[in-house]
């Protein structure tokens, strides 16, 4: 036997404290009596916290727990997983825009969210995206995504590019705004400066694709073929100008790189930022990060990207309550605060949009851009809702991956690449 | 066993005292009674690991193969018959086959460094150390730190354009290395984040074996004039070769599983393609995953974990003539 002596003691300690402290516990707390529990998921944490406080002092006999774990690809696993199990879900559950219709398949699942009295909440495209063809509302719209152009006044003014916000506008296009400009425009900008135009093509594909009404499925749903389609033209269009002429920062969206980037000073110029994006852009890069700006112009013609909705599966014990909540957090009024407090989002509630409140908004890390100016401008310039249907996710993650084989790995040719996805699109189902 | 009392070549030993109080019976019934304890008592203490087994290893196996012979989605289960189509349509896709060459490249990645980092570890504390309980412990520090919280210090230090790995590359004057761009590049980075996990607990098994070696084939060597470095490798390597061999297979084992540091690795928080764009580092449990519930093709899946099994059984085998093939000279030596 050796001797205990106080080094083998610590390391002791410190290993059963790291057993502990990896194990993950248990957040249930014992109830009090009658006292239901509520969750709720989104993913990422969308600023429910306040407002569901509101919500639990007007319901004393229920406590809510807010899950915000996981990205956007997370949660649709997650509802894959345990929607087909039956249990292991909360109560109420975020969906995405991009994946919703492959649930609406599914809609035994989800409890009816239609109720008379919130017919006329929000814009009707929004809710008909949540429709199912027998009429049940499987989802009550969160926000929606229009799309702005984020750009870099300080670079642009070092490029010699016009730096002002509106008069950034009017040089890519203003209200008559062309990808084909705004290639050209980049042209310019990496021409005279070290940073690439924008920060990936996988951003830039999102924008254009969102453009198209149909872009993978046909109206019943099923899948297009995409040899010769206006997609591969898209296709090939961003990964000319991203790679080919070095305007893309060859980053993966969302990647730890991509992350880190923003707090780069001379990475890229401009993000096509969807109004949730903003707040991404300045946790990112931080605070205190100056130089962002937002100019109220889209290439295309206006664009919307993302947008959720909270549903509430029929696995839910209390499904009453969670359809409240749920109500309750997308109302015009919570929506509206939410987007008045955080700077970011734009509301997918017709009454919260036409507020007052709203348009005189600016947003102090966007060197005081009036962004509830410019996303309503932006929402009111979106022309085409995009038909996202049971494949739409499965086949744009297919392209992306083949985008970034281009652009981040640098490990094929936009043929080869393009051939891989057709490839690895036949061999889906 | 220390007492020479043996209930089971004493007949009506093991019965109990309720039968003996009923003499009546006689002793025919007791025989029967004795004789039926004694068969079957030892099925009846084995029996919960068997029952155990079916339920949580053998059941869920033999369903798996029940949904990879339909078309099965994740809600809305089972589908059509499709007999072995499943399997066939697996076996067709370039990209089971690049995930089976992963995992094998990761594995060796992984292994070879591994074990000789391990056994020089071992070596050094089986030395007499100052505190030697302390880094006995210290080495296996990585080891519990959770394999999802390694992934994602990892995959920040292992960043494409601003990780910490590229910047000391840089540093020092090398080029950057595209870590998520390449296979090589990818197996290393996710090789690295494996064996930093591993590499403590497998010394700690060779420490243990190492201890078993008895002291005096030392003491003789060090008569005969071997110095540390021949003692090292024509005692303790040989004498350690049964542990080895264990080390060896339940790595390759958990390596046919990687799961975590692949699914992190590269990742995007939640979002985004998994394994690599072009499926650099998508090695088959995470291919298995991806077309069960990113594709939402069950059947397809089931199909990819049974050949996964096959696979495993395959390597298993070779392993253990490798092994028996090891022992036996290992017997003839002594």
């Amino acid at each position: 036997m050796m001797r205990p002596t106080i080094l083998n003691l610590t390391a002791a300690v410190i290993a059963a404290a790291l057993v502990l402290a990896s194990c993950s516990t248990d957040g249930s707390k014992p109830r009090a009596d009658g006292e239901i529990v509520l969750e709720i998921a989104t993913f990422g944490d969308w600023g429910y916290a306040p407002y569901i406080e509101q919500w639990e002092a007007k319901h004393p006999n229920v406590r809510v727990e807010y899950e915000t774990a996981g990205g956007g690809d997370d949660q649709r696993e997650k509802l894959l997983n345990f929607l087909g199990q039956g249990s292991g879900l909360a109560c109420v559950e975020a969906l995405e825009v991009d994946w919703l219709g492959e649930f609406k398949g599914f809609s035994d699942r989800f409890v009816d969210l239609s109720t008379p009295e919130l017919e006329d909440r929000w814009f009707d495209w929004k809710s008909e995206m949540a429709t199912t063809d027998d009429g049940k509302l499987i989802g009550y719209g969160t926000d929606i995504g229009p799309q702005a152009v984020a750009y870099r006044a300080d670079l642009f003014k070092a490029a010699g590019l016009p730096s002002d916000r509106e008069m950034v506008a009017e040089y890519l296009g203003g209200d008559n705004a062309t990808w084909q400009r705004f290639y050209e425009v980049g042209a310019e900008f990496t021409a005279q400066s070290d940073a690439a135009w924008f920060e990936s093509v996988q951003g830039a594909y999102t924008a254009m694709v969102n453009q198209i009404e149909y872009a993978y499925e046909n109206e019943d749903g099923t899948r297009k073929d995409l040899a010769g389609s206006e997609i591969e033209r898209i296709f090939r269009t961003v990964l000319e100008h991203g790679t080919g002429q070095q305007q893309s920062a060859g980053l993966a969206q969302w990647s730890s790189d991509w992350n880190a980037s923003f707090k780069r000073n001379d990475t890229f110029a401009v993000v096509l930022a969807p109004s949730w994006m903003a707040g991404v852009i300045k946790n990112n890069a931080g605070e205190d990060f100056v130089g962002w700006d937002i100019a109220n112009v889209f290439p295309g013609g206006g664009g919307n990207w993302g947008g959720s909705y909270l549903s509430v599966p029929v696995q839910c014990e209390y499904p009453e309550q969670a359809k409240d909540l749920a109500a309750y957090l997308t109302s015009p009024e919570v929506m509206l605060d939410l987007v008045v407090k955080s700077g970011g989002g734009t509301p997918s509630q017709v009454e919260a949009m036409s507020s007052p409140k709203l348009l005189p908004l600016t947003n102090p890390f966007f060197d005081n851009a009036p962004t509830g100016r410019i996303w309503a401008d932006r929402a009111a310039a979106v022309k085409v809702v995009p038909f996202k249907g049971p494949n739409y996710k499965k086949v744009h993650d297919v392209i992306v991956a083949g985008l970034n084989r281009v652009d981040v790995d640098k490990s094929q040719s936009v043929d080869q690449s393009w051939a891989q996805v057709l490839a690895d699109l036949a061999s889906l189902n | 066993m220390t007492t020479t009392h043996n209930p089971a070549t004493e007949p009506g030993a093991g019965a109990s005292t309720r039968e003996r109080r009923r003499p009546h019976r006689g002793p025919r019934r007791r025989g029967t009674a004795a004789g039926l304890d004694l068969r079957l008592s030892p099925y009846v203490y084995i029996a919960p690991f068997f029952v155990l087994l079916f339920l949580f290893g053998l059941a869920p196996m033999f369903y798996t193969a029940w949904v990879a012979l339909h078309e099965w989605h994740p809600i809305g289960g089972q589908g059509a018959f499709v007999g072995l189509d499943n399997f066939t349509a697996v076996l067709g896709q370039d990209m089971f086959w690049k995930s089976v060459f992963n995992t094998l490249s990761i594995f060796v990645f992984t292994a070879v460094p591994q074990l000789v980092a391990a056994i020089f570890i071992a070596a050094v504390l089986d030395a007499n150390l100052r505190a030697g309980t302390f880094w006995r412990m210290a080495v296996l520090l990585p080891y519990v730190a959770a394999p999802v919280a390694v992934a994602i210090i990892f995959s920040n230090l292992f960043g494409n354009q601003f990780g910490l790995v590229n910047n000391l590359l840089a540093t020092v004057g090398l080029p950057q290395i595209q870590w998520t761009g390449s296979s090589t590049a990818s197996h290393i980075a996710i090789a690295t984040m494996v064996s930093f996990r591993w590499t403590g607990y497998n010394a700690l098994i060779l420490l243990a074996g190492m201890q078993a070696i008895p002291r005096d084939l030392y003491e003789a060597a060090s008569i005969d004039g071997a110095n540390r470095v021949r003692r090292f490798f024509s005692v303790t390597i040989p004498m350690l070769r049964p542990t080895l061999i264990f080390v060896i297979i339940t790595a390759t084992i958990g390596n046919l599983q990687t799961f975590d540091e692949v699914r992190i690795f590269g990742g995007a928080g939640g979002n985004g393609p998994v394994g690599g764009a072009d499926g650099q580092w998508k090695t088959i449990t995470l291919y298995l995953w991806e077309v069960g519930w990113r594709q939402a093709n069950l059947g397809r899946s089931a199909a990819i974990a049974w050949l996964l099994l096959l696979l495993i059984v395959l390597i298993g085998l070779v392993n253990l003539l490798a092994a028996r093939k090891i022992a036996s000279e290992n017997g003839a030596k002594r």
